[in-house]
Protein backbone atom coordinates (compact mmCIF):
# COMPACT_ATOMS: atom_id res chain seq x y z
CA UNK A 1 0.00 0.00 0.00
CA UNK A 2 1.24 3.29 -1.07
CA UNK A 3 0.42 6.51 1.75
CA UNK A 4 0.74 9.89 -0.49
CA UNK A 5 -1.33 13.16 -0.58
CA UNK A 6 -2.56 14.11 -3.59
CA UNK A 7 -0.65 16.56 -5.65
CA UNK A 8 -2.94 19.16 -5.58
CA UNK A 9 -3.72 19.05 -1.96
CA UNK A 10 0.26 19.89 -1.50
CA UNK A 11 0.20 22.33 -4.38
CA UNK A 12 -2.68 23.88 -1.97
CA UNK A 13 -0.62 24.15 0.98
CA UNK A 14 2.77 24.89 -1.13
CA UNK A 15 0.72 28.20 -2.22
CA UNK A 16 -0.19 29.06 1.27
CA UNK A 17 3.14 28.99 2.71
CA UNK A 18 4.82 30.89 -0.08
CA UNK A 19 3.15 34.23 0.89
CA UNK A 20 4.42 33.43 4.58
CA UNK A 21 7.79 32.47 3.27
CA UNK A 22 8.20 35.90 1.84
CA UNK A 23 6.89 37.88 4.57
CA UNK A 24 9.26 35.96 7.09
CA UNK A 25 11.82 36.55 5.06
CA UNK A 26 11.16 40.21 4.56
CA UNK A 27 10.90 40.13 9.17
CA UNK A 28 13.79 38.33 9.36
CA UNK A 29 17.35 39.61 9.16
CA UNK A 30 20.13 41.30 10.82
CA UNK A 31 17.72 42.97 12.69
CA UNK A 32 13.78 42.18 13.05
CA UNK A 33 11.43 44.69 11.35
CA UNK A 34 7.88 44.35 11.89
CA UNK A 35 5.66 44.94 9.17
CA UNK A 36 2.91 47.57 8.87
CA UNK A 37 4.51 49.92 11.28
CA UNK A 38 3.50 53.46 10.75
CA UNK A 39 4.32 56.97 11.69
CA UNK A 40 7.23 59.36 9.61
CA UNK A 41 9.96 58.78 12.02
CA UNK A 42 13.65 58.47 10.70
CA UNK A 43 13.46 54.41 12.03
CA UNK A 44 10.50 53.50 10.24
CA UNK A 45 11.48 54.91 7.35
CA UNK A 46 14.46 53.59 7.10
CA UNK A 47 13.05 50.14 7.94
CA UNK A 48 11.02 50.47 5.11
CA UNK A 49 13.64 51.58 2.43
CA UNK A 50 15.38 48.95 3.71
CA UNK A 51 12.30 46.20 3.23
CA UNK A 52 11.72 47.87 -0.20
CA UNK A 53 15.51 48.61 -1.60
CA UNK A 54 16.84 44.96 0.49
CA UNK A 55 15.03 42.85 1.38
CA UNK A 56 12.09 42.27 -1.05
CA UNK A 57 14.03 41.82 -4.13
CA UNK A 58 16.45 39.68 -2.20
CA UNK A 59 13.71 37.47 -1.22
CA UNK A 60 11.78 37.16 -4.35
CA UNK A 61 15.54 36.60 -5.92
CA UNK A 62 15.57 33.55 -3.65
CA UNK A 63 12.36 32.00 -4.63
CA UNK A 64 12.64 32.34 -8.49
CA UNK A 65 16.24 30.47 -8.47
CA UNK A 66 14.79 28.14 -5.86
CA UNK A 67 12.26 27.39 -8.04
CA UNK A 68 15.06 27.06 -10.93
CA UNK A 69 17.00 25.18 -8.92
CA UNK A 70 14.71 22.60 -7.81
CA UNK A 71 12.85 22.19 -11.63
CA UNK A 72 16.57 21.77 -12.99
CA UNK A 73 16.75 18.61 -10.39
CA UNK A 74 13.13 17.34 -11.62
CA UNK A 75 13.71 17.17 -14.92
CA UNK A 76 17.80 16.18 -14.93
CA UNK A 77 16.58 13.16 -12.48
CA UNK A 78 13.61 12.29 -15.09
CA UNK A 79 16.02 12.51 -17.74
CA UNK A 80 18.83 10.37 -16.33
CA UNK A 81 16.38 8.24 -14.53
CA UNK A 82 18.24 8.67 -11.44
CA UNK A 83 16.78 9.95 -8.33
CA UNK A 84 20.43 10.93 -7.65
CA UNK A 85 20.58 13.20 -10.83
CA UNK A 86 21.58 16.77 -10.21
CA UNK A 87 21.46 19.48 -12.77
CA UNK A 88 25.45 20.02 -12.11
CA UNK A 89 25.77 16.97 -13.77
CA UNK A 90 26.34 18.81 -16.97
CA UNK A 91 29.36 20.61 -15.86
CA UNK A 92 26.84 23.92 -15.98
CA UNK A 93 28.23 25.11 -11.86
CA UNK A 94 31.96 24.07 -13.05
CA UNK A 95 32.04 26.11 -15.76
CA UNK A 96 30.26 29.03 -14.08
CA UNK A 97 32.46 28.64 -11.15
CA UNK A 98 35.86 28.76 -13.60
CA UNK A 99 34.17 31.50 -15.57
CA UNK A 100 33.75 33.86 -12.22
CA UNK A 101 37.01 33.18 -11.43
CA UNK A 102 38.18 34.05 -15.04
CA UNK A 103 36.84 37.03 -14.00
CA UNK A 104 38.04 37.70 -10.89
CA UNK A 105 41.24 37.25 -11.25
CA UNK A 106 42.25 38.63 -14.60
CA UNK A 107 38.96 41.26 -15.27
CA UNK A 108 39.77 42.73 -12.71
CA UNK A 109 43.07 44.43 -13.87
CA UNK A 110 41.80 44.55 -17.45
CA UNK A 111 38.19 46.09 -17.05
CA UNK A 112 37.95 47.63 -13.45
CA UNK A 113 34.54 46.76 -11.73
CA UNK A 114 32.00 47.40 -14.36
CA UNK A 115 28.52 47.02 -14.18
CA UNK A 116 26.01 47.57 -16.73
CA UNK A 117 22.53 47.98 -15.64
CA UNK A 118 22.91 45.83 -12.39
CA UNK A 119 24.57 43.09 -14.03
CA UNK A 120 28.47 42.81 -13.35
CA UNK A 121 31.41 41.20 -15.72
CA UNK A 122 31.54 38.75 -13.02
CA UNK A 123 27.84 37.70 -13.70
CA UNK A 124 28.61 37.51 -17.46
CA UNK A 125 31.62 35.35 -17.08
CA UNK A 126 30.31 33.27 -14.92
CA UNK A 127 27.29 33.15 -17.65
CA UNK A 128 29.50 32.22 -20.08
CA UNK A 129 31.35 29.57 -18.23
CA UNK A 130 28.29 27.54 -17.73
CA UNK A 131 27.15 27.86 -21.14
CA UNK A 132 30.88 26.79 -22.60
CA UNK A 133 30.96 23.99 -20.43
CA UNK A 134 27.18 22.59 -21.15
CA UNK A 135 27.43 23.25 -24.81
CA UNK A 136 30.81 21.01 -24.19
CA UNK A 137 29.56 18.34 -22.64
CA UNK A 138 25.87 18.06 -25.09
CA UNK A 139 28.27 18.18 -28.06
CA UNK A 140 30.08 15.16 -26.97
CA UNK A 141 27.32 13.06 -25.95
CA UNK A 142 25.50 14.02 -28.97
CA UNK A 143 25.91 11.68 -32.33
CA UNK A 144 24.08 11.09 -35.20
CA UNK A 145 22.03 8.39 -33.59
CA UNK A 146 20.73 10.75 -30.70
CA UNK A 147 22.28 11.82 -27.48
CA UNK A 148 23.63 9.33 -25.34
CA UNK A 149 22.21 10.50 -21.59
CA UNK A 150 24.83 7.41 -20.15
CA UNK A 151 27.81 9.18 -22.63
CA UNK A 152 26.69 13.03 -21.22
CA UNK A 153 27.15 11.92 -17.90
CA UNK A 154 30.72 10.50 -18.35
CA UNK A 155 31.35 14.24 -20.44
CA UNK A 156 29.94 15.89 -17.44
CA UNK A 157 32.17 14.58 -15.10
CA UNK A 158 35.16 15.17 -17.42
CA UNK A 159 34.35 18.97 -18.18
CA UNK A 160 33.72 19.32 -14.60
CA UNK A 161 36.69 18.38 -13.82
CA UNK A 162 38.33 20.18 -16.34
CA UNK A 163 36.53 23.32 -15.11
CA UNK A 164 37.65 22.59 -11.66
CA UNK A 165 41.21 22.59 -12.73
CA UNK A 166 41.31 25.97 -14.48
CA UNK A 167 39.34 27.32 -11.32
CA UNK A 168 42.23 25.93 -9.27
CA UNK A 169 45.28 27.14 -11.70
CA UNK A 170 43.80 30.39 -11.94
CA UNK A 171 43.26 30.80 -8.31
CA UNK A 172 47.05 29.75 -7.75
CA UNK A 173 47.92 33.40 -10.32
CA UNK A 174 45.36 35.05 -7.28
CA UNK A 175 46.45 37.33 -4.59
CA UNK A 176 44.37 37.15 -1.11
CA UNK A 177 41.72 39.51 -2.09
CA UNK A 178 40.88 37.24 -5.29
CA UNK A 179 41.32 34.25 -3.40
CA UNK A 180 38.30 35.55 -0.97
CA UNK A 181 36.66 36.59 -3.52
CA UNK A 182 36.67 33.24 -5.63
CA UNK A 183 35.80 31.10 -2.34
CA UNK A 184 32.52 33.66 -1.34
CA UNK A 185 31.53 33.25 -4.94
CA UNK A 186 31.39 29.36 -4.65
CA UNK A 187 29.53 29.22 -1.99
CA UNK A 188 26.98 31.25 -3.36
CA UNK A 189 25.21 34.80 -2.28
CA UNK A 190 21.90 36.54 -2.39
CA UNK A 191 23.55 39.45 -1.23
CA UNK A 192 23.53 42.73 -3.28
CA UNK A 193 20.60 41.84 -5.02
CA UNK A 194 18.87 44.91 -6.52
CA UNK A 195 15.92 45.45 -8.18
CA UNK A 196 17.40 45.72 -11.86
CA UNK A 197 19.41 42.59 -11.11
CA UNK A 198 15.81 40.38 -10.05
CA UNK A 199 14.63 42.06 -12.97
CA UNK A 200 17.03 40.45 -15.70
CA UNK A 201 16.37 37.54 -13.50
CA UNK A 202 12.81 37.19 -14.05
CA UNK A 203 12.82 38.59 -17.90
CA UNK A 204 15.09 35.15 -18.58
CA UNK A 205 14.03 32.67 -16.06
CA UNK A 206 10.03 33.62 -15.92
CA UNK A 207 9.38 32.43 -19.41
CA UNK A 208 11.78 29.42 -19.48
CA UNK A 209 10.17 28.19 -16.39
CA UNK A 210 6.63 27.95 -17.70
CA UNK A 211 8.12 25.79 -20.52
CA UNK A 212 8.92 22.79 -17.91
CA UNK A 213 5.45 22.17 -17.60
CA UNK A 214 5.09 20.96 -21.07
CA UNK A 215 7.84 17.88 -20.39
CA UNK A 216 5.47 16.34 -17.37
CA UNK A 217 4.12 13.62 -19.52
CA UNK A 218 7.27 12.68 -21.53
CA UNK A 219 9.32 12.47 -18.60
CA UNK A 220 6.65 10.03 -17.00
CA UNK A 221 6.76 7.81 -20.29
CA UNK A 222 10.86 8.06 -20.50
CA UNK A 223 11.08 7.00 -16.46
CA UNK A 224 10.28 3.36 -18.52
CA UNK A 225 13.37 4.09 -20.78
CA UNK A 226 14.20 5.65 -23.55
CA UNK A 227 13.15 3.16 -26.63
CA UNK A 228 9.78 2.53 -24.17
CA UNK A 229 9.32 6.32 -24.52
CA UNK A 230 9.63 6.28 -27.88
CA UNK A 231 6.95 3.40 -28.50
CA UNK A 232 4.79 5.19 -26.53
CA UNK A 233 5.10 7.97 -29.08
CA UNK A 234 7.56 10.62 -27.33
CA UNK A 235 9.47 12.50 -29.68
CA UNK A 236 12.43 11.38 -27.75
CA UNK A 237 15.37 13.07 -28.94
CA UNK A 238 13.69 16.17 -30.14
CA UNK A 239 12.57 16.44 -25.80
CA UNK A 240 15.74 15.15 -24.78
CA UNK A 241 17.68 18.11 -26.87
CA UNK A 242 15.35 20.78 -25.78
CA UNK A 243 15.13 19.93 -22.20
CA UNK A 244 18.52 19.89 -21.85
CA UNK A 245 19.31 23.02 -23.22
CA UNK A 246 16.06 24.69 -21.35
CA UNK A 247 18.09 23.28 -18.42
CA UNK A 248 21.96 24.63 -19.19
CA UNK A 249 20.12 28.07 -19.76
CA UNK A 250 18.15 28.53 -17.06
CA UNK A 251 20.79 26.65 -14.15
CA UNK A 252 23.39 29.38 -16.13
CA UNK A 253 21.29 32.34 -15.44
CA UNK A 254 20.97 30.62 -11.78
CA UNK A 255 24.39 30.38 -11.30
CA UNK A 256 25.63 33.07 -12.97
CA UNK A 257 23.42 35.57 -10.65
CA UNK A 258 23.73 33.64 -7.03
CA UNK A 259 27.25 31.51 -7.26
CA UNK A 260 26.31 27.54 -7.02
CA UNK A 261 24.35 26.60 -3.85
CA UNK A 262 23.93 23.41 -3.77
CA UNK A 263 21.33 20.46 -2.53
CA UNK A 264 18.10 22.52 -3.69
CA UNK A 265 18.09 20.55 -6.78
CA UNK A 266 18.75 17.15 -5.37
CA UNK A 267 16.83 17.51 -2.72
CA UNK A 268 13.36 19.27 -3.20
CA UNK A 269 12.48 17.12 -5.98
CA UNK A 270 13.19 13.91 -3.63
CA UNK A 271 10.71 15.60 -1.08
CA UNK A 272 8.21 16.44 -2.85
CA UNK A 273 8.61 12.75 -4.35
CA UNK A 274 8.18 11.07 -1.02
CA UNK A 275 5.39 13.19 -0.48
CA UNK A 276 3.44 13.19 -3.66
CA UNK A 277 4.55 10.43 -6.05
CA UNK A 278 6.67 10.53 -9.21
CA UNK A 279 4.37 11.32 -11.42
CA UNK A 280 6.00 14.72 -13.05
CA UNK A 281 2.38 16.29 -13.36
CA UNK A 282 2.44 17.18 -9.92
CA UNK A 283 6.47 16.83 -9.35
CA UNK A 284 6.73 19.63 -11.61
CA UNK A 285 4.60 22.54 -10.15
CA UNK A 286 5.05 21.05 -6.49
CA UNK A 287 8.65 21.16 -7.02
CA UNK A 288 8.82 24.87 -8.56
CA UNK A 289 6.78 25.81 -5.23
CA UNK A 290 8.83 23.47 -2.30
CA UNK A 291 12.21 25.22 -4.26
CA UNK A 292 10.51 28.58 -3.37
CA UNK A 293 10.05 27.98 -0.23
CA UNK A 294 13.04 26.47 0.94
CA UNK A 295 15.41 28.89 -0.55
CA UNK A 296 13.21 31.71 0.75
CA UNK A 297 13.80 30.15 4.77
CA UNK A 298 17.27 29.44 4.26
CA UNK A 299 18.15 32.87 3.23
CA UNK A 300 16.42 34.32 6.02
CA UNK A 301 18.40 32.20 7.73
CA UNK A 302 21.51 33.17 6.44
CA UNK A 303 20.86 36.50 7.34
CA UNK A 304 19.42 35.53 10.97
CA UNK A 305 22.00 33.08 12.26
CA UNK A 306 25.51 35.11 12.29
CA UNK A 307 23.65 38.54 12.44
CA UNK A 308 24.97 41.29 11.48
CA UNK A 309 27.38 39.39 9.29
CA UNK A 310 26.04 36.55 7.11
CA UNK A 311 26.27 33.08 6.09
CA UNK A 312 26.41 32.32 2.36
CA UNK A 313 23.14 30.34 1.45
CA UNK A 314 25.37 27.56 -0.52
CA UNK A 315 26.33 26.57 3.11
CA UNK A 316 23.17 27.31 4.69
CA UNK A 317 21.33 24.57 2.29
CA UNK A 318 24.06 22.33 2.37
CA UNK A 319 24.27 22.40 6.42
CA UNK A 320 20.47 22.46 6.80
CA UNK A 321 20.04 20.38 4.31
CA UNK A 322 22.25 17.23 4.57
CA UNK A 323 20.94 16.10 7.98
CA UNK A 324 17.65 16.57 7.29
CA UNK A 325 18.36 15.01 3.78
CA UNK A 326 19.75 11.86 5.74
CA UNK A 327 17.40 11.19 8.46
CA UNK A 328 14.59 11.24 6.19
CA UNK A 329 16.24 8.77 3.74
CA UNK A 330 16.90 6.52 6.63
CA UNK A 331 13.03 7.06 7.05
CA UNK A 332 11.85 5.70 3.85
CA UNK A 333 15.31 3.48 2.89
CA UNK A 334 13.04 0.98 2.07
CA UNK A 335 11.63 3.40 -0.90
CA UNK A 336 14.64 5.09 -1.75
CA UNK A 337 16.34 1.74 -2.25
CA UNK A 338 13.65 0.28 -4.47
CA UNK A 339 14.17 3.76 -6.72
CA UNK A 340 18.07 4.29 -6.68
CA UNK B 1 -0.49 -4.90 -42.22
CA UNK B 2 2.98 -5.31 -41.62
CA UNK B 3 5.06 -6.85 -44.50
CA UNK B 4 9.20 -6.61 -43.69
CA UNK B 5 10.81 -7.42 -47.07
CA UNK B 6 14.39 -9.27 -47.10
CA UNK B 7 15.61 -7.53 -44.43
CA UNK B 8 19.27 -7.75 -43.46
CA UNK B 9 20.92 -6.36 -40.36
CA UNK B 10 24.67 -5.86 -39.43
CA UNK B 11 26.25 -4.61 -36.23
CA UNK B 12 29.54 -3.69 -37.09
CA UNK B 13 30.74 -6.33 -39.02
CA UNK B 14 28.70 -9.34 -37.63
CA UNK B 15 25.54 -10.00 -39.65
CA UNK B 16 22.52 -10.44 -37.70
CA UNK B 17 19.95 -11.02 -40.13
CA UNK B 18 19.92 -12.61 -43.47
CA UNK B 19 17.16 -11.86 -46.05
CA UNK B 20 14.28 -12.31 -43.71
CA UNK B 21 10.78 -11.82 -45.46
CA UNK B 22 7.80 -12.19 -43.25
CA UNK B 23 4.26 -10.73 -43.45
CA UNK B 24 2.08 -10.06 -40.23
CA UNK B 25 -2.03 -9.89 -40.51
CA UNK B 26 -4.56 -8.40 -38.47
CA UNK B 27 -5.95 -11.11 -35.89
CA UNK B 28 -3.18 -13.50 -36.19
CA UNK B 29 -0.72 -14.94 -33.55
CA UNK B 30 3.00 -14.92 -34.93
CA UNK B 31 5.91 -16.20 -32.87
CA UNK B 32 8.96 -16.51 -33.41
CA UNK B 33 11.05 -19.16 -32.31
CA UNK B 34 14.83 -20.27 -32.22
CA UNK B 35 17.96 -20.76 -30.16
CA UNK B 36 19.94 -18.11 -28.32
CA UNK B 37 21.65 -15.30 -30.91
CA UNK B 38 18.99 -16.76 -33.75
CA UNK B 39 18.18 -13.24 -34.25
CA UNK B 40 14.69 -13.53 -32.89
CA UNK B 41 15.10 -10.07 -30.69
CA UNK B 42 16.63 -8.50 -33.59
CA UNK B 43 13.95 -9.50 -35.87
CA UNK B 44 11.48 -8.19 -33.21
CA UNK B 45 13.62 -4.66 -33.25
CA UNK B 46 13.52 -4.15 -36.81
CA UNK B 47 9.78 -4.96 -36.68
CA UNK B 48 8.76 -2.19 -34.47
CA UNK B 49 11.50 0.34 -35.71
CA UNK B 50 14.02 0.50 -32.79
CA UNK B 51 16.84 -0.62 -34.96
CA UNK B 52 16.68 0.28 -38.58
CA UNK B 53 17.33 -2.66 -41.00
CA UNK B 54 21.18 -2.31 -43.11
CA UNK B 55 19.06 -3.78 -46.11
CA UNK B 56 15.40 -4.35 -47.18
CA UNK B 57 12.50 -2.56 -46.67
CA UNK B 58 9.37 -2.60 -43.38
CA UNK B 59 6.14 -1.60 -44.58
CA UNK B 60 3.13 -0.74 -41.76
CA UNK B 61 0.11 -0.22 -42.45
CA UNK B 62 0.93 0.82 -45.79
CA UNK B 63 3.69 3.23 -45.59
CA UNK B 64 7.43 2.65 -44.86
CA UNK B 65 7.85 2.42 -41.05
CA UNK B 66 10.03 4.84 -40.93
CA UNK B 67 8.24 7.70 -42.65
CA UNK B 68 5.30 6.85 -39.23
CA UNK B 69 5.74 9.66 -36.92
CA UNK B 70 6.46 8.47 -33.02
CA UNK B 71 2.66 9.78 -31.79
CA UNK B 72 1.15 8.22 -35.22
CA UNK B 73 2.95 5.00 -34.30
CA UNK B 74 2.39 4.97 -30.81
CA UNK B 75 -1.62 4.97 -31.77
CA UNK B 76 -1.21 1.49 -33.73
CA UNK B 77 1.99 -0.35 -32.43
CA UNK B 78 3.17 -1.24 -28.46
CA UNK B 79 6.08 -3.29 -27.66
CA UNK B 80 7.07 -5.08 -25.03
CA UNK B 81 10.94 -5.52 -24.03
CA UNK B 82 12.60 -8.17 -22.71
CA UNK B 83 13.83 -6.06 -19.83
CA UNK B 84 12.31 -3.11 -18.29
CA UNK B 85 13.98 -0.32 -16.30
CA UNK B 86 11.57 1.40 -14.02
CA UNK B 87 12.81 1.99 -10.99
CA UNK B 88 11.24 4.87 -9.74
CA UNK B 89 8.49 4.04 -7.43
CA UNK B 90 5.20 4.26 -9.41
CA UNK B 91 2.24 2.32 -8.28
CA UNK B 92 1.68 -0.87 -10.89
CA UNK B 93 -1.41 1.20 -11.58
CA UNK B 94 0.53 4.31 -12.87
CA UNK B 95 2.82 1.94 -15.21
CA UNK B 96 -0.40 0.33 -16.87
CA UNK B 97 -2.02 4.27 -17.14
CA UNK B 98 1.36 5.09 -18.98
CA UNK B 99 0.14 3.10 -21.99
CA UNK B 100 -2.55 5.31 -22.42
CA UNK B 101 -0.29 8.40 -22.89
CA UNK B 102 -0.60 8.33 -26.74
CA UNK B 103 -3.97 8.78 -25.97
CA UNK B 104 -6.46 11.62 -25.58
CA UNK B 105 -9.62 9.33 -24.67
CA UNK B 106 -9.51 10.85 -21.47
CA UNK B 107 -8.86 9.89 -17.47
CA UNK B 108 -12.22 8.46 -17.32
CA UNK B 109 -11.65 6.01 -20.27
CA UNK B 110 -8.41 5.44 -19.71
CA UNK B 111 -8.79 4.00 -16.26
CA UNK B 112 -11.79 1.56 -17.47
CA UNK B 113 -9.49 0.29 -20.07
CA UNK B 114 -6.94 -0.09 -17.75
CA UNK B 115 -9.14 -2.44 -15.54
CA UNK B 116 -9.51 -4.45 -18.64
CA UNK B 117 -6.39 -5.39 -19.35
CA UNK B 118 -4.64 -5.40 -15.82
CA UNK B 119 -7.67 -7.94 -15.21
CA UNK B 120 -6.91 -9.68 -18.29
CA UNK B 121 -3.04 -10.16 -17.23
CA UNK B 122 -4.11 -11.14 -13.68
CA UNK B 123 -2.51 -8.00 -11.94
CA UNK B 124 -5.22 -6.02 -11.27
CA UNK B 125 -5.06 -6.76 -7.47
CA UNK B 126 -1.22 -5.49 -7.94
CA UNK B 127 -2.84 -2.00 -8.36
CA UNK B 128 -1.72 -0.24 -5.86
CA UNK B 129 1.64 -1.83 -4.62
CA UNK B 130 4.75 -0.11 -6.03
CA UNK B 131 6.05 -1.42 -9.25
CA UNK B 132 9.46 -1.30 -8.16
CA UNK B 133 8.45 -4.00 -4.90
CA UNK B 134 7.12 -6.30 -7.30
CA UNK B 135 8.57 -9.82 -7.84
CA UNK B 136 10.30 -10.62 -12.03
CA UNK B 137 6.57 -12.28 -12.91
CA UNK B 138 4.51 -9.53 -11.42
CA UNK B 139 6.29 -7.15 -12.69
CA UNK B 140 6.36 -8.45 -16.09
CA UNK B 141 2.26 -8.96 -16.26
CA UNK B 142 2.65 -5.09 -15.03
CA UNK B 143 4.66 -4.27 -18.23
CA UNK B 144 1.80 -6.33 -20.97
CA UNK B 145 -1.21 -4.90 -19.41
CA UNK B 146 0.34 -1.15 -20.04
CA UNK B 147 1.43 -2.66 -23.36
CA UNK B 148 -1.96 -4.39 -24.41
CA UNK B 149 -3.58 -1.25 -22.32
CA UNK B 150 -1.67 0.75 -25.43
CA UNK B 151 -3.99 -0.67 -28.05
CA UNK B 152 -7.03 -2.28 -26.50
CA UNK B 153 -9.22 0.03 -28.78
CA UNK B 154 -8.73 0.87 -32.49
CA UNK B 155 -8.32 4.49 -33.36
CA UNK B 156 -9.17 4.27 -36.67
CA UNK B 157 -9.08 2.59 -39.77
CA UNK B 158 -5.05 1.20 -39.25
CA UNK B 159 -4.40 -1.69 -37.84
CA UNK B 160 -2.78 -2.40 -34.65
CA UNK B 161 0.39 -4.51 -33.74
CA UNK B 162 1.36 -5.82 -30.38
CA UNK B 163 5.52 -6.97 -30.08
CA UNK B 164 6.13 -8.67 -27.52
CA UNK B 165 9.78 -9.94 -26.22
CA UNK B 166 9.54 -13.63 -24.52
CA UNK B 167 6.61 -12.34 -22.83
CA UNK B 168 6.49 -15.44 -20.33
CA UNK B 169 10.19 -15.82 -19.65
CA UNK B 170 9.29 -14.78 -15.68
CA UNK B 171 5.80 -16.13 -14.94
CA UNK B 172 4.92 -19.74 -14.16
CA UNK B 173 3.06 -22.57 -15.69
CA UNK B 174 -0.80 -20.78 -15.05
CA UNK B 175 0.16 -17.49 -15.91
CA UNK B 176 2.14 -18.90 -19.49
CA UNK B 177 -1.05 -20.14 -20.48
CA UNK B 178 -2.80 -17.36 -19.46
CA UNK B 179 -0.43 -15.32 -21.64
CA UNK B 180 -1.18 -17.46 -24.49
CA UNK B 181 -4.92 -17.59 -24.28
CA UNK B 182 -4.32 -13.49 -23.70
CA UNK B 183 -2.62 -13.26 -27.04
CA UNK B 184 -5.54 -15.53 -29.25
CA UNK B 185 -7.85 -13.11 -27.55
CA UNK B 186 -6.22 -9.97 -28.38
CA UNK B 187 -5.62 -11.18 -31.85
CA UNK B 188 -9.26 -12.36 -32.35
CA UNK B 189 -9.81 -8.21 -31.20
CA UNK B 190 -8.23 -7.73 -34.30
CA UNK B 191 -4.80 -6.95 -33.21
CA UNK B 192 -1.94 -8.76 -35.13
CA UNK B 193 0.47 -10.12 -32.54
CA UNK B 194 4.47 -10.71 -33.43
CA UNK B 195 6.04 -12.54 -29.84
CA UNK B 196 9.40 -14.40 -29.25
CA UNK B 197 9.01 -17.31 -27.10
CA UNK B 198 11.10 -20.74 -26.10
CA UNK B 199 8.40 -22.78 -24.97
CA UNK B 200 7.69 -24.83 -28.32
CA UNK B 201 4.74 -26.01 -27.18
CA UNK B 202 3.20 -22.85 -25.46
CA UNK B 203 3.94 -21.40 -29.09
CA UNK B 204 2.02 -24.61 -31.08
CA UNK B 205 -1.25 -23.56 -28.70
CA UNK B 206 -1.25 -20.03 -29.85
CA UNK B 207 0.29 -19.32 -32.83
CA UNK B 208 -1.11 -18.95 -35.80
CA UNK B 209 2.23 -18.29 -37.61
CA UNK B 210 5.48 -19.94 -36.40
CA UNK B 211 8.95 -18.51 -37.75
CA UNK B 212 11.57 -20.72 -36.77
CA UNK B 213 15.17 -18.94 -37.08
CA UNK B 214 18.42 -19.97 -36.83
CA UNK B 215 21.82 -18.35 -37.57
CA UNK B 216 19.45 -14.96 -38.83
CA UNK B 217 17.82 -16.85 -41.58
CA UNK B 218 14.72 -18.12 -41.49
CA UNK B 219 14.71 -21.99 -41.28
CA UNK B 220 11.04 -22.76 -41.67
CA UNK B 221 7.73 -20.86 -41.87
CA UNK B 222 4.31 -21.76 -41.40
CA UNK B 223 1.76 -23.27 -39.40
CA UNK B 224 2.67 -25.14 -35.74
CA UNK B 225 2.24 -28.73 -38.16
CA UNK B 226 4.60 -27.86 -40.98
CA UNK B 227 7.15 -26.29 -38.62
CA UNK B 228 7.79 -28.22 -35.55
CA UNK B 229 8.89 -31.41 -37.73
CA UNK B 230 11.17 -33.52 -35.62
CA UNK B 231 14.27 -33.26 -38.24
CA UNK B 232 14.09 -29.50 -38.65
CA UNK B 233 13.89 -28.98 -34.92
CA UNK B 234 16.71 -31.44 -34.25
CA UNK B 235 18.87 -29.47 -36.61
CA UNK B 236 18.36 -26.20 -35.17
CA UNK B 237 18.28 -26.59 -31.60
CA UNK B 238 20.55 -30.00 -31.58
CA UNK B 239 18.49 -31.58 -29.49
CA UNK B 240 16.41 -34.51 -30.08
CA UNK B 241 12.79 -34.13 -30.14
CA UNK B 242 9.64 -36.90 -29.81
CA UNK B 243 6.11 -35.44 -31.21
CA UNK B 244 2.63 -36.36 -30.40
CA UNK B 245 -1.05 -35.00 -30.65
CA UNK B 246 -1.37 -33.27 -27.78
CA UNK B 247 -5.23 -34.93 -26.59
CA UNK B 248 -7.27 -32.01 -25.79
CA UNK B 249 -6.18 -29.22 -28.26
CA UNK B 250 -5.11 -31.70 -31.24
CA UNK B 251 -1.95 -29.66 -31.50
CA UNK B 252 1.47 -30.89 -31.60
CA UNK B 253 3.62 -31.51 -28.63
CA UNK B 254 6.92 -31.96 -28.44
CA UNK B 255 9.12 -34.31 -26.20
CA UNK B 256 12.99 -34.05 -25.27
Amino acid sequence: MIRRLPSSRLLLILLLILPLAVVGGMVLGPQIILPFQTGDSAAVISDLLIVQQIRLPRVLMAGLIGATLALAGVVMQGLFRNPLADPSLIGVSAGASAGASLIIVMGGSLFGVAEWAGVSLLVIGAFAGAAAATWLVYRLAASATGTSVATMLLAGIAISSLAGAINHLLQLFADNHMLRLISLWQMGSLSGVSWSRLGWAALLLVPALAFFPRYAIALNAFLLGESQARHLGVEVDVMKRQVIILVAFTVAVAVSLTGTISFVGLMTPHLVRMIIGPDHRGLIPCSALAGAVLLIFADAFSRYLLAPGELPIGVVTAMLGAPFFLSLLRRQRRVVEMSS
Amino acid sequence: MMSLENIGLTLGDTPILRGVSLQLQPSRVTVVLGPNGAGKSSLLKVACGEQSATTGSVTFNGKSLAHHSAAHKALHMAVLPQHSSLTFPFSALEVVMLGRTPHATGTETDRQLVEQAMRATDSWYLREQLYPNLSGGEKQRVQMARVLVQVWQPVDSGERLIVLDEPTSALDYAHQQMVAQLLRQRADAGCAVLTAMHDLNLAAQCADQLVLMCCGEIRACGSADEVLQEDILQEVFQVRFHRITHPDTGKPWLIN
